[in-house]
């Protein structure tokens, strides 16, 4: 909360003001960090659902006969075998295997991609893109004119199919449908960042208010609450989703914070792809491990983490698990020995307090698969 | 938004309450709403000797780590222990069960150097609208 500065706003900033949120700078935008409280919005998400803006987000077409090669040089998954409405988690490196950012594509048609991007990387990755198109694509950002809604939580569903004139009980996780909701065409996809079942709705930004609305009153009988991104980020943290900018950066290869699963080394030619068939072949020194700490204290970004006396890393996101009502982190470690069950130390204002590594995720996912 | 006539306050945000010798010190209600949740408060050892506006503990919201700073020089003679594990009671009752430590004042006048609450109040609304 810097004095005098003012970012970037999506179409729902009026409602947030009018809902009494406090606003925070995030990645260039003045976003909603909480409307009741980050616990209670948490806890209703696991137990009932949550409304999240996520406009800020960027989104960027792919288009053209040379679309699919431009998504397949561009990104580390592989696009081939995506089906028309299915999604896909996946990456952009650069040539060193460095992680530019992590992203959704989704397959709007044969010859048609969309690549939903993090706020704060919009312009960096557009610009990238459009200097790595090969010949037949096209680029567009339409960032600028689509709204982006989140709807999580086990009764998300029941909401959305109040107002949705198809099932959507037969739409699966990481596919999406086109549908009129409130009247206004609108891209439906199964997915979130909250380890619970739910949806993202991208609509033109022009309609962004009146759907808000729509899908509040629809959930006022279900315990519907408005979320914002102080519980995005302990839900993600839950649900062991990593965050652009904080776990991974451009000095971070895939492989050393858990994303080998997306690098499709023998997919054929893509940016990076020889640095990482390098580093794969090597061995990568630094793992991404989560923790649940064993005596008071709450980790947070950038405290350092000890194994023997020695210092093996840095913590990468931490908070207190309203879930778990445990302190919980991540970390990237330099250490072979580090192992599920190890016990380590976090330097919290230079004591060291010892943590537990455990396997991921913290709060097991409850995403439809 | 409260502000305790009774209370003198500190532009960090924590309010003091002259009891004898003793100074009874916890956070505002203006700061734990800008705060949020709390999730954690550390209070220092009993016997610890603190100087005037210097730390003496740290509470935590689930986004963000504060500094507790003490409005008077003194020794820690009570330190609120049920915070540790009813840190919620910073956000419900700032000024009653949320207090945080007592301390023994070293300089009593210090305690009259404190902003008043019409202070106080006059630079929260200067604060607020300054951002």
């Amino acid at each position: 909360m810097t004095a005098g500065t003012e970012g970037k706003r999506t179409p729902l900033y009026d409602v947030h003001c009018q809902l009494g949120a406090r606003m925070i700078q995030f990645g260039g935008w003045e976003m909603p960090v909480s409307y009741t409280g980050i616990i209670e919005e948490h806890q209703r998400v696991r137990t009932h659902a949550g409304l999240f803006d996520v406009s800020h987000m960027g989104e960027i077409e792919i288009t053209g006969p040379g679309a699919e090669a431009a998504v397949q040089y561009l990104t580390l998954n592989d696009v081939h075998a995506l089906h028309v409405y299915q999604l896909q988690y996946s990456a952009l490196c650069n040539a060193a295997g460095g992680l530019l950012d992590d992203l959704t594509v989704c397959r709007l048609a044969p010859e048609r991609f969309l690549l939903i991007v993090n706020a704060a990387n919009i312009d960096k990755d557009f610009d990238w893109i459009t200097q790595h198109l090969g010949p037949g694509a096209r680029a567009e950002n339409l960032s600028d004119t689509k709204a982006l809604l989140a709807l999580q939580g086990p009764d998300a569903e029941a909401i959305l199919q109040r107002f949705c004139p198809v099932p959507l009980g037969a739409l699966l996780y990481y596919h999406a449908l086109v549908t009129r909701l409130d009247g206004h065409e609108a891209l439906v996809s199964r997915t979130g960042y909250t380890g619970e079942d739910g949806f993202e709705v991208l609509l033109d930004a022009a309609h962004a208010v009146a759907l808000w609305q729509a899908i509040m009153a629809a959930g006022q009988a279900y315990g519907l609450l408005p979320v914002g991104l102080g519980a995005r980020d302990t839900l993600r943290l839950e649900a062991r989703y990593l965050l652009y900018g904080q776990d991974m950066d451009e000095t971070t290869n895939p492989f050393e914070v858990g994303l080998g699963w997306i690098t499709k080394l023998d997919k054929g030619e893509f940016i990076g792809r020889d640095a990482l068939t390098r580093l794969k072949a090597a061995g990568v020194p630094r793992r991404m491990v989560g923790f649940i700490m064993q005596e008071r204290g709450i980790p947070r970004a950038h405290y350092q983490v000890i194994q023997d006396g020695q210092i093996i890393g840095e913590v990468t996101s931490g908070t207190m698990s309203p879930t778990l009502n445990q302190a919980i982190g991540t970390s990237l470690v330099r250490s072979a020995s580090v192992k599920n069950g190890s016990i380590i130390a976090i330097d919290i204002r230079h004591k060291a307090v010892p943590a537990q590594v455990v396997p991921s995720p913290f709060v097991p996912r409850r995403v439809k698969r | 938004m409260e502000f305790p006539v009774n209370l003198r306050y500190t532009k960090e945000h924590e309010w003091a309450r002259q009891e004898g010798n003793r100074v009874v010190v916890g956070i505002t209600d203006y700061a734990q709403k800008e705060l949020g949740d709390v999730v954690f408060v550390e209070l220092p050892d009993l016997g610890t000797t603190i100087e005037a506006m210097g730390t003496f503990g740290v509470v935590e919201s689930v986004k963000a780590v504060s500094d507790l700073y003490a409005p008077v020089s003194g020794t820690i003679v009570e330190a609120n222990t049920i915070l540790e594990d009813q840190p919620e009671l910073v956000n419900a009752s700032p000024y009653g069960q949320g207090w945080m430590v007592v301390i023994e004042a070293a300089n009593p006048e210090e305690f009259q150097q404190l902003l008043t609450a019409a202070e106080y109040q006059a630079y929260v609304v200067q604060e607020k609208s300054s951002r």
